[in-house]
C-alpha cells in the first residue's frame, strides 16, 4: 500500500493472515469449489454466463469422446473455462478467508462469558449468575475485577480500569466511569480492577463484537451502490456480447458453416468482462478487510464507498490537529533583560510545576537554550498555582521565582509591564497563544508563549488533500481570534470557532445541500447528531455508546486523525474497481485479433491477415486467449486484495496516469501474454 | 489522394464548425426563449394549441408529448401516403402506395431515417413530398433538438424535475432554428440550379429525337431540410447524386456543411447550457476526430482502387470511381460519405455498393458507432452524452469517487438505464440481419454473392437502427419482410433508445448537482476527448466486429487474395 501512513498511528494489532498462508489458500481453495455452486454463482452474471458455458463445452467434450470423434480442443478449452471459473470464487474465497481468521481469534475473545444479574438496582451484593446470551436490554448486571463484561453496556454506578485488548487489540487498561463520555463498555473485555453497575444496551447477537465478527467475515455483506451499478454496466455488456457471439451463427452461415458451438463459447468468454466480473466481489471484500485491519469498523461498504467520496473533511481542533494542551514556544525577555536569564528564571519558576504546561517550559528551555533543569533543592519551598492568586513559582536561595498571568503578576510584584513587553505580550494574545509573565523578587522579566502546538506534518497531510480535492474545516470550542491563528498555522481551509454541537450539524447540512460528502469524527454523545448527520462518521470506540450508534464507523483506536486514512482508502477501492474494470474492457482488442481470424479459417482463410499476433494454428489462438483470460484473474488477485497504489495528487493527473497503465496497458498486456501462452503452447507441441 | 482533395475537405469542416460556434449559442438562445423575433407568430400558434410555454414538464410529460406528436404525424403520413392517388398537387396521377411501403416510408420519415424503398420522382406526388415528407423533415428534426434540448436542462441544475417543455421547444425550434435556415439555403440551393416548380415533369426531345421525360418539383427547399434536418430522403431516387439535386460542387460542399452544422452546434448549445462552453468543446471534438479519421479512410480506400481492375490496366490515378461523382471527384465523395453516415442523415451523393469493400466498411462503421459522430440533430447530442456517462463511468472511480459528469453523479440508475439504449442497437441490428442472412424470405432479396450479399443486408438494418437511411444499395429493399422489420428497427433506433435516455435526464435533472473542484473527473480536456473516443469505439464498436469480419473485411482480404465471388 503506497499510502501516507504517519508512524504510530497505523498500527495493525488484530492478527493479520498474509496472502501466502497456506493453511488459508488450502482452506480458500476448499471455499472456491464450494461457491461454484449455480445457485450461489447467480449473484455474479458474468461468472455464471461462464460456468453455463464451461458445462456445456464440458459436456461436447464428454459426447464427442463417446462418439469417438476428437475431443482434446473441446476438453482443452472446457477445462481453461473451468479455471476461468475457479480463479473468480478463489479470489472471492481468499478475500474472505482474511476476514475469518480475524473474526475468530475475535470469536475466542468472546467466549461463553457468565454474568452476575443484580436483583435490584440499590443492592450490589443480591445478584444471580445468568449466561450472557441471556441477557436483556435493560438489565443491570455487576461486573467485578478479573470478570469478562458481559454485553455491551452504559455504566450506571463505579468506576474501574477495563482491559478492552479483545475489541482493540491494546492491552494497556483503561478507565471506565459513569456519567460523562467514557461511560461505556463492551461486551468481551475484561474489568482489571475495581467494579461496575452496567445496564445492558445491546440484545444478544447483536452486541457491538457480534457486529464486528459479522462484519469481518462478511456475513451482512451487501453490495455497495457503486458495486451494483458496476454490475449492471458488466450484465449489459455480457449480454450485448451475447447477442453478438449468437448472431454469428447466422452471420456465418452466409457463404460458410458456422464456427463449432466450442469456438463460439471460447469467444463469448474471452469477451464478456470476466476480469473484473470475477474480481469484483474480492476488491470490495479486500477493501472493507484494508479498514478492519487499520482498526477502523464500517457498519457497510456503502460507508467505506462513502469515505472515498468526501469533499469536507470536520476535524476537531483538539487532540486531532493540536496536541490538546498549551505548551512553551518561546520566551519574550523585556528590555534589558537576556534571554538565557529568562529562560533559567522560567526554569526556576516551573520546578515544582508538575502541570503539563510546566513541565513544556522545562524541556522548551532545555531545548532551545540548553538550560538544563536543577534538581529541587531541600530548601526551595514550592510555591502552588491557586485560584486567588493565579500565580505559582518557587522560593530558593534568598530568591523569589514566579510565573503566571500577566495582571496577576504584575499586581503580586507591585509594578508595571514594560511599555515594549506589554506590545509583545498583546501581540501574543492577538496570535491566539497564552502569554504568562516571569518574575524574579519584583521584576518582571519577560514573558513566556505558551501555545496549542500542530502535531507535526499536518500542514503537509492538509495540502494533500486539498490536492485530492478535500476541504478541512477545524472545529474548536476557542474564540475566533484564537482559532483563526491555529487553523493559519495548520493549513486548514476553513474553521468553526466557539462551535457548539448545533453548530457542526448546521454546518454539515450546509455542505450537503451544496453537494458535498463530510466526513467527521467524534465521541461525545452530543456529537451523536452530527455524526448521524455525516456521510462519514467515525466514532471512538472510547467514546460513548450513543457516539458509537451514531457513527458508522469505529475507530477502535480512538484516533481521530485516522479520518484521514479512512478517507484514502474508500479512494483506493473506488480507484482499483476502476482500474480494473478499464482493463478488462480494453483487453477485448487483442481477443479479436487472436480469436477472430481462427474462427472463420474455414469460410475466408484469408481473413489469416488478421492475425497480426501470428499465432501457431486457429486451435491454439483460441486456447491462448482462453488461457489468456482465465490467468489473468489468478494474475491479478493480489493487486485486488492490495488494492492499486494511490497517491494524493489531483483528478486529472490520477486519471492520467490510471488511463495510461489500466487502458492503455489493458489493450497491450493481452497482445503479449496470448503471445506468449501461444509460444509456450507450441513449444509444448499442444497447438 | 491529392492536395486540392485535403483543400476542399479542411474548407468545408471548417466552414462546419466557423458557423457551428454562433449557431450553438443562438440555438441556446432560442431554447431559453430569448429569442422572439417571431414572437407574434409563436404566440398564436401557442394560443391555438393550448400550450403554456412557460409550465416546464417532467421527463415523462416530455416524453409523453413527444411520442404523441410523433404519433399524430405518422397517422397523417400514413394516410396521405396510402390516398395520395385520390389527393390534389399529383401531376402525374401516381396511385397510392402499398401498406408495406407506405407503413415503411411514414416510420423512416417519423424516425428522421428517411429510408426509402422507394423511388420519389416514381412513387411521389407533390402533395405528398412537401405535405408528408417534407413537413416531416421539419418535425422529426425539430423532435431531436427540442429532446437534445430537455437531455442538456437535465445537467444544467440540480435538484429539479422540469426538462422544459417539449411544445414550446418543438415549436420554437422549428420557427427559429429549421424555417430560417431552410429558407437560406433553399434560396442558395434555387440559386445554384435546383429546381422549385409545382409544374408538372417536363418533356424535352434529344438529339436523337427521342422525347425524354425530365422529373422537376418542389425539390430546393425539400433538400435544404434534408440535410439542414439530418433527414438525408433525396427528392429523386438517387438522391444527392442527381444532377438536379446535386447541380454542382458548391451545392454538394453546402449539403454537407448542412447536415453537419446543427450537430455540431449543438454540442456548443450543451456547452451553453450546462455553463461551460468547454465541456460541449470537447464533444465536439470527439465529433470532428471521427468525422476526419472517417474521411481519411474513405478516401484514402477509394484512392488506392480496386487491385483487380488495377491488374486490367486501370490507370492507378483515378482510384476506384465506380459509384463516385464523377464531376466533383473523391474527395467530396469521401467527405460526403463519412459526414452523411457519421451524422445520421443518409443522404448519398455516391454508392456505397461500387466503393472498395473497406471503404464501404467506413460508412457501416460510423452508423454502428452509435450515431453519434457528430448525429443526428438532436439525436447525436443526447447519444454522445450516453456514452459520455458510461465513460464517466467506467474511468471515472479510477480517480477515487463515485463517477460523476457535471457534478452529476452516475449511478445504478443512469448506468442501467444507460446500457437499456446502448443495448438497442447492436440487439436491432445483429437481430435482424443474422436473421434475414438465414430467412429465405429475405435471403430473396440479396443479389450479390459472398461477403459482399452479408454487408449489405448488415447495411439495411444498420442504416434503419441508426435512424440513418442511407442505402448501400443492391438489396431488393420493397418487400413486405424488409419494409416491416426495417420499420421495426427504425423504431426501436429512434423510440426504444430515446425513452430511457429521457429517463436518465429526469433521474439526473433530480440529482444535487456537486461543486466542481480539484478532486472533480476533469470532463472538458482533451484527456477525456480521448477516453471518450476510446470508450465510444470500445462500448458502441467492438460488439459489431465479429460481423464486419465476415462482411467488408473478408471481402477486402479476398478482394487482396484474388478472389471473386
Amino acid at each position: 500500500m503506497d499510502m501516507m501512513i504517519p508512524q504510530g498511528t497505523a498500527t495493525r494489532r488484530l492478527r493479520v493472515a498474509a496472502f501466502t498462508d497456506r493453511q488459508l489458500l488450502g482452506r480458500a481453495a476448499l471455499d472456491a469449489l464450494r461457491k461454484l455452486n449455480p445457485a450461489k454463482l447467480i449473484r455474479n452474471p458474468v461468472i455464471f454466463v461462464t460456468e453455463v458455458v464451461a458445462i456445456l463445452v464440458t459436456l461436447l467434450a464428454v459426447l464427442a469422446a463417446v462418439d469417438g470423434a476428437p475431443w482434446g480442443f473441446q476438453a482443452g478449452i472446457g477445462a481453461w473455462l473451468w479455471l476461468t471459473v475457479v480463479f473468480a470464487t478463489f479470489a472471492e474465497a481468499v478475500a474472505e478467508g482474511r476476514g475469518r481468521a480475524q473474526a475468530e481469534s475475535l470469536r475466542r475473545a468472546r467466549g461463553d462469558a457468565r454474568a452476575k444479574l443484580l436483583l435490584r438496582a440499590d443492592d450490589r451484593t443480591l445478584w444471580q449468575p445468568r449466561g450472557a446470551t441471556d441477557l436483556k436490554v435493560g438489565d443491570l448486571v455487576l461486573v467485578e475485577a478479573g470478570d469478562l463484561v458481559p454485553s455491551d453496556g452504559e455504566i450506571v454506578e463505579g468506576i474501574a480500569s477495563v482491559n478492552e485488548a479483545a475489541v482493540t487489540g491494546e492491552s494497556a487498561p483503561v478507565i471506565r466511569e459513569s456519567g460523562g463520555d467514557r461511560s461505556a463498555v463492551t461486551g468481551g473485555t475484561l474489568v482489571v480492577s475495581d467494579w461496575l453497575v452496567v445496564r445492558i444496551t445491546a440484545a444478544p447477537g447483536s452486541t457491538f463484537l457480534d457486529r464486528m465478527i459479522a462484519l469481518v467475515e462478511g456475513a451482512s455483506r451487501q453490495k455497495t451502490p457503486n458495486e451494483i451499478a458496476l454490475d449492471i454496466l458488466l450484465a449489459g455488456m455480457t449480454i450485448i456480447f451475447l447477442i453478438a457471439v449468437a448472431t454469428l451463427v447466422g452471420f456465418a452461415s452466409w457463404g460458410g458453416e458456422p464456427p463449432s458451438v466450442t469456438v463460439l463459447a471460447a469467444l463469448l468468454v474471452t469477451l464478456i468482462p470476466t476480469t473484473i466480473g470475477g474480481l469484483l466481489s474480492a476488491i470490495g471484500i479486500a477493501g472493507m478487510d484494508r479498514l478492519v485491519r487499520f482498526n477502523v469498523l464500517a457498519t457497510s461498504g456503502r460507508a467505506v464507498e462513502a469515505a472515498g467520496d468526501v469533499d469536507v473533511l470536520l476535524l476537531d481542533k483538539t487532540g486531532t490537529i493540536t496536541f490538546g494542551n498549551r505548551q512553551a514556544a518561546g520566551f519574550v525577555p523585556a528590555p534589558g533583560v537576556g534571554e538565557q536569564e529568562l529562560a533559567e528564571a522560567a526554569v526556576l519558576a516551573s520546578l515544582g510545576d508538575e502541570t503539563p504546561e510546566g513541565r513544556s517550559i522545562l524541556a522548551f528551555a532545555r531545548e532551545k537554550y540548553g538550560v538544563a533543569a536543577p534538581g529541587l533543592p531541600a530548601e526551595a519551598k514550592v510555591v502552588a498555582f491557586t485560584a486567588q492568586t493565579r500565580l505559582s513559582g518557587l522560593d530558593t536561595d534568598g530568591r523569589s521565582y514566579r510565573k503566571g498571568a500577566v495582571g496577576s503578576l504584575a499586581q503580586s510584584l507591585g509594578v508595571p509591564i514594560p511599555p515594549a513587553l506589554a506590545e509583545a505580550i498583546d501581540r501574543i494574545s492577538r496570535q491566539g497563544a497564552t502569554p504568562l509573565a516571569v518574575g524574579r523578587d519584583g521584576v518582571v522579566l519577560g514573558a513566556i508563549e505558551l501555545k496549542d502546538i500542530v502535531k507535526p506534518g499536518m500542514r503537509e497531510r492538509f495540502a494533500a488533500l486539498r490536492q485530492m480535492g478535500i476541504r478541512t474545516v477545524m472545529v474548536t470550542g476557542d474564540n475566533r481570534l484564537t482559532a483563526a491563528a491555529i487553523a493559519a498555522e495548520a493549513g486548514v481551509d476553513d474553521f468553526l470557532a466557539q462551535a457548539t454541537p448545533e453548530d457542526k450539524l448546521g454546518y454539515i447540512r450546509h455542505a450537503q445541500a451544496e453537494g458535498r460528502l463530510v466526513a467527521m469524527a467524534g465521541d461525545g454523545t452530543n456529537d451523536a447528531p452530527a455524526l448521524a448527520q455525516a456521510d462519514v462518521g467515525l466514532a471512538m470506540q472510547t467514546g460513548t455508546q450513543a457516539a458509537r450508534e451514531a457513527g458508522n464507523m469505529v475507530d477502535l483506536d480512538s484516533d481521530p486523525t485516522k479520518l484521514i486514512e479512512v478517507v484514502e482508502i474508500g479512494k483506493q477501492l473506488l480507484i482499483t474497481r476502476g482500474a480494473l474494470t478499464t482493463f478488462s474492457i480494453a483487453n477485448d482488442v487483442a481477443k479479436y485479433f487472436a480469436i477472430l481470424p481462427a474462427i472463420f479459417v474455414a469460410s475466408y482463410p484469408e481473413l489469416q491477415a488478421l492475425n497480426v499476433m501470428h499465432l501457431a494454428s486457429p486451435e491454439s489462438a483460441i486456447l491462448s486467449a482462453v488461457i489468456f483470460n482465465a490467468l489473468i484473474i489468478a494474475g491479478l488477485v493480489p493487486l485486488a486484495l492490495r488494492g492499486v497504489a494511490y497517491t494524493p495528487v489531483g483528478a486529472a493527473a490520477l486519471l492520467r496516469r490510471n488511463l495510461l497503465i489500466y487502458g492503455l496497458g489493458g489493450i497491450v498486456a493481452p497482445f503479449v501474454g496470448i503471445k506468449l501462452i501461444d509460444l509456450v503452447l507450441t513449444v509444448m507441441g499442444i497447438a | 489522394m491529392t492536395l486540392i482533395g485535403w483543400a476542399q475537405i479542411a474548407l468545408v469542416l471548417a466552414a462546419v464548425v466557423t458557423a457551428a460556434i454562433p449557431l450553438g449559442r443562438y440555438i441556446a438562445a432560442v431554447a431559453a426563449g430569448r429569442v422572439t423575433f417571431l414572437a407574434p407568430l409563436e404566440r398564436a400558434i401557442f394560443g391555438l394549441a393550448g400550450v403554456e410555454p412557460a409550465r416546464g414538464q417532467g421527463w415523462q410529460g416530455y416524453t409523453l408529448a413527444m411520442l404523441a406528436a410523433n404519433a399524430a404525424g405518422f397517422v397523417v403520413l400514413y394516410a396521405l401516403l396510402r390516398f395520395q392517388g385520390l389527393l390534389p398537387f399529383n401531376p402525374q396521377g401516381f396511385g397510392g402506395l402499398s401498406p408495406w411501403l407506405a407503413f415503411n416510408t411514414a416510420v423512416s420519415f417519423v424516425t428522421n431515417t428517411n429510408w426509402q424503398a422507394y423511388s420519389g420522382e416514381q412513387a411521389m406526388s407533390y402533395l405528398s413530398q412537401m405535405a408528408g415528407l417534407g413537413v416531416q423533415n421539419f418535425l422529426s428534426a425539430a423532435t431531436g433538438i427540442a429532446l437534445a434540448l430537455a437531455v442538456s436542462r437535465a445537467f444544467a441544475k440540480g435538484g429539479v424535475r422540469d426538462l422544459g417543455n417539449f411544445w414550446a421547444d418543438f415549436v420554437r425550434v422549428t420557427l427559429y432554428v429549421l424555417l430560417p435556415l431552410t429558407i437560406l439555403v433553399g434560396l442558395a440551393f434555387v440559386a445554384m440550379g435546383m429546381p422549385q416548380t409545382l409544374a408538372a415533369y417536363a418533356e424535352a426531345t434529344t438529339l436523337e429525337g427521342a422525347t425524354q421525360v425530365i422529373p422537376l418539383g418542389p425539390a430546393a427547399l425539400q433538400i435544404a431540410i434534408k440535410h439542414l434536418g439530418t433527414n438525408g430522403g433525396g427528392f429523386f431516387g438517387v438522391n444527392s447524386a442527381h444532377p438536379f439535386e446535386g447541380p454542382s460542387a458548391l451545392a454538394t460542399a453546402l449539403q454537407i456543411w448542412s447536415h453537419q452544422v446543427i450537430p455540431f452546434a449543438l454540442a456548443l448549445t450543451f456547452g451553453a447550457i450546462v455553463g461551460d462552453i468547454r465541456q460541449g468543446r470537447a464533444l465536439l471534438l470527439v465529433m470532428l476526430g471521427y468525422v476526419l479519421v472517417g474521411t481519411l479512410a474513405v478516401y484514402a480506400a477509394e484512392a488506392g482502387g480496386n487491385p483487380l481492375h488495377l491488374a486490367l490496366g486501370v490507370d492507378p490515378a483515378l482510384g476506384n470511381m465506380e459509384g463516385k461523382e464523377v464531376r466533383f471527384g473523391m474527395a467530396l465523395t469521401a467527405l460526403f460519405t463519412a459526414t452523411t453516415t457519421g451524422a445520421s442523415c443518409g443522404a448519398v451523393n455516391a454508392m456505397f455498393d461500387s466503393f472498395t469493400p473497406l471503404g464501404g466498411l467506413v460508412p457501416l462503421f460510423l452508423i454502428q458507432l452509435g450515431e453519434v459522430l457528430p448525429g443526428g440533430t438532436g439525436s447525436g447530442l443526447y447519444g454522445i452524452l450516453v456514452f459520455a456517462l458510461l465513460a464517466v463511468f467506467v474511468a471515472g472511480l479510477m480517480v477515487g469517487r463515485t463517477p460523476e459528469y457535471l457534478g452529476k453523479k452516475v449511478q445504478a440508475r443512469e448506468i442501467k438505464l444507460a446500457m437499456l439504449a446502448v443495448l438497442v442497437l447492436p440487439a436491432t441490428i445483429l437481430g435482424f440481419a443474422a436473421a434475414s442472412l438465414v430467412l429465405p424470405v429475405a435471403v430473396a432479396s440479396i443479389p450479390a454473392a459472398g461477403p459482399h450479399g452479408l454487408s449489405e443486408m448488415l447495411y439495411a438494418y444498420t442504416s434503419a437502427a441508426g435512424n440513418n437511411g442511407s442505402a448501400f444499395g443492391g438489396l431488393t429493399a420493397d418487400t413486405p419482410w424488409l419494409n416491416t422489420t426495417l420499420g421495426i428497427a427504425m423504431l426501436l433506433g429512434r423510440f426504444a433508445y430515446v425513452v430511457p435516455v429521457m429517463a436518465i435526464a429526469g433521474s439526473l435533472a433530480a440529482k444535487v448537482k456537486a461543486a466542481e473542484g480539484p478532486g472533480t473527473f476533469p470532463t472538458h480536456g482533451p484527456l477525456f476527448a480521448g477516453l471518450l473516443a476510446g470508450v465510444i469505439l470500445i462500448l458502441g464498436g467492438l460488439q459489431f466486429m465479429p460481423a464486419l469480419a465476415l462482411g467488408p473485411l473478408a471481402e477486402h482480404f479476398s478482394m487482396l487474395a484474388g478472389k471473386t465471388f
